[in-house]
């Protein structure tokens, strides 16, 4: 398939499956100037040799249909055409798919988890497909640890009226690189929750997107991150409003600690001139907590419609507050708890999100483990 | 000292000569004053005379630099300690703007501070029935217990949250910074009444620092402390608080400029 473009923005124009039609990244492009591409490991330029391996394991909810899909199914690449070089790279790259089905009115009895295992040197790619038929409902957890050099691609497709809510988890072992795009494509009156926590691996880049095919799609897109010394973890994310009446919520926060720890997010959201009625908010807050630790944030809102219900968005990094923890000390509580809880709390309204409990509370001992590194 | 000579209820927080810069400007000239358990010592003065930098340096806040003096208690240097060992020696500050804490709730904040004081976390049982009880003599509802820290709170929440906090932290000294600052007379009240319960034991002092004479009606000191221009310029006993009310500080103020 070759080249297709969205001229009516600025943000994100290009796609194609073919990574050649994406110029190797160089640093200077706007969508690449944040990554340490030496850290890519070759994903970006084509060097990097598919010797590695991600296993890939679904523990699923009865309800749901789980299929291993070779590259000539027709579901692969029904809802997303990737939109980079190395989103091209892992969909020309991928030997086999995960495609998981809920039925239509399917309402899932228990989460489906699907575990990415890192198993050391060399490059791996990967493929997932969710869909949720019309009226299904569901909870799907993507859980990414050990070591590896990981690009993949997920697609979400949520039919009419239907709802998922997504965890993804970047707890990679140090040494890991992974790029991945999640897109997600609503229907009618769907509802998408996407809650993202990126704790682990030298580099990841993270890109989740939304797309509306239909009237009354509702997207919410929570994050939360913390990046160690050395660590790169890049969020990029982008809702496209090209219909109207949908709603979109963006809230990413992170904590930085360590020399070079480094955090980006990107916020794109685009209001297309048919997309009236559109609601959207982003938002994104960092903690420094040292020296040495960088936080870049740009969010782009780029309006096309006159009329919309609302639109805003907000940013700002900065160190924890002098107050805070001097009103915490001044009642007896000393420093590093002082310090801890109110980082905790900085975190805790998007922690409540997060609706199963036992994964809530893994989130937050890993949170807790971070801080007393 | 010998044990024999120990008084067990008799804590003593002695300010010696204190002296205090903000950013290289002084503020404290050097302040002596001696609060002993069961003592209140009232501390009046017009704005801008010093009042509340006595009350965050002895408290230990990083924006104040003590450039000279002591401050004892039970012959301990507070500013030797950091802020929250300071607390534990048995120091209170009650703030006058109490900061907003997003994310973190009433009840495991004071779990923590009373944990913290202690030295041991309260049986959840008899730390719930002490809360609410605190909250009810403080007329605190219920559900502000799960709220965040000072987030939202109305001038007289925060005021009144403090006061939970010295009556469940029970401590040795409590220094109260203009706590009936934008309190109505009922909030005054059910405050009064708070610090009143505190110092019923005889067994600690209190230095209450404000600038009007409103709420010495409800909690009376023992002496009563001008403060001008960062020392003390006069001393007495509560008639003074009634010379202050009918005359205002002007005599201070010109005295010192």
């Amino acid at each position: 398939m070759g080249l297709e473009t969205k001229p009516l923005s600025s943000l994100h124009a290009k796609s194609s499956y073919d990574p050649a039609d994406f110029e190797v990244p160089t640093g200077r492009e706007e969508e690449w100037r944040f990554t340490p591409l030496s850290r890519l490991k070759g994903l970006h330029d084509g060097t990097a040799a598919a010797s590695g391996s991600v296993l890939v394991t679904v523990d699923a909810a009865p309800e749901a249909a789980v299929e291993t899909a070779g590259r000539g199914d027709a579901r692969i690449g029904a809802a997303y055409v990737p939109a980079d070089r190395v989103s091209a790279q892992a969909y020309a790259s991928f030997e086999k798919a995960t495609v998981v089905t809920f039925p239509r009115e399917a309402v899932a009895s228990a989460p489906t988890v699907i575990t990415f295992t890192g198993s050391g040197e060399g490059a791996a790619f990967g493929h997932t497909v969710v869909v949720l038929e019309p009226m299904a409902e569901a909870v799907v957890v993507l859980e990414h640890t050990g070591s590896a050099v990981y690009a993949d691609n997920v697609e979400f497709v949520v039919g009419d009226g239907a709802t998922l809510k997504v965890v993804s988890l970047q707890d990679w072992a140090d040494d890991a690189v992974h790029v991945s795009h999640h897109h997600a494509r609503l229907g009618r009156d769907a509802t998408f929750r996407s809650f993202v926590v990126t704790l682990g691996g030298d580099l990841v880049r993270l890109s989740p997107s939304v797309a509306y095919t239909a009237p009354g799609g509702d997207a919410d897109l929570t994050g939360l991150y913390f990046a160690d010394a050395g660590q790169h973890l890049e969020h990029r994310l982008l809702v496209d409003h090209s219909q109207p009446d949908c709603r979109s919520n963006v809230v990413y926060k992170g904590a930085l600690q360590g020399e070079g720890a480094h955090a980006v997010w990107i916020g794109d959201v685009i209001i297309r001139v048919e997309a009236e009625g559109t609601d959207t908010y982003e938002l994104n807050r960092n903690l420094l907590l040292t020296d040495g630790a960088r936080a870049d944030s740009v969010p782009n809102l780029e309006i096309l419609t006159g009329e919309v219900a609302g639109a805003g968005h907000a940013s700002a990094s900065g160190r924890l507050d002098d107050e805070h923890i001097f009103y915490l000390q001044a009642r007896g509580i000393p420093f590093d708890e002082a310090r801890r809880l109110v980082i905790r709390g900085f975190f805790a309204q998007l922690l409540e999100k997060i609706e199963l409990p036992e994964l809530r509370e893994r989130v937050f001992a890993r949170v807790e483990a971070e801080l007393e590194r | 000292m010998s044990d024999s000579s120990r008084v067990r209820s008799g804590s003593t927080l002695e300010i010696r000569d204190l002296q205090v810069a903000v950013e290289d400007k002084q503020i404290l000239r050097g302040v002596n004053l001696t609060v002993r358990a069961g003592e209140t010592h009232a501390i009046m003065g017009p704005n801008g005379s010093g009042k509340s930098t006595l009350a965050y340096a002895i408290a230990g806040h990083p924006k104040y630099t003590v450039t000279g003096g002591q401050v004892l208690l039970d012959g301990v240097d507070l500013l030797e300690l950091s802020v929250d060992e300071r607390a534990r020696a048995g120091l209170f500050l009650a703030m006058q703007y109490p900061v907003e804490v997003p994310g973190v709730s009433v009840s495991n904040f004071l779990r923590s501070a009373v944990t913290a004081v202690n030295g041991e976390a309260p049986k959840l049982r008899q730390f719930a029935k002490d809360l609410k009880a605190g909250m009810d003599a403080l007329s605190i509802d219920a559900a502000f217990a799960q709220r965040n820290l000072n987030e939202g709170f109305s001038g007289g929440e925060k005021k009144r949250h403090e006061i939970l906090q010295l009556e469940l932290l029970k401590p040795k000294i409590a220094v109260l910074d203009e706590t009936d600052s934008g309190l109505d007379v009922d909030a005054l009240r059910v405050v009064s009444e708070g610090i009143n319960r505190f110092r019923a034991s005889g067994e600690t002092g209190v230095l209450l620092i404000t600038h009007y004479t409103r709420i010495l009606r409800y909690v009376k000191p023992d002496f009563v402390h001008v403060f001008a221009a960062g020392r003390v310029v006069e001393e007495g006993g509560p008639e003074l608080a009634d010379k202050l009310e009918a005359e205002g500080y002007e005599a201070y103020t010109k005295a010192s400029a």
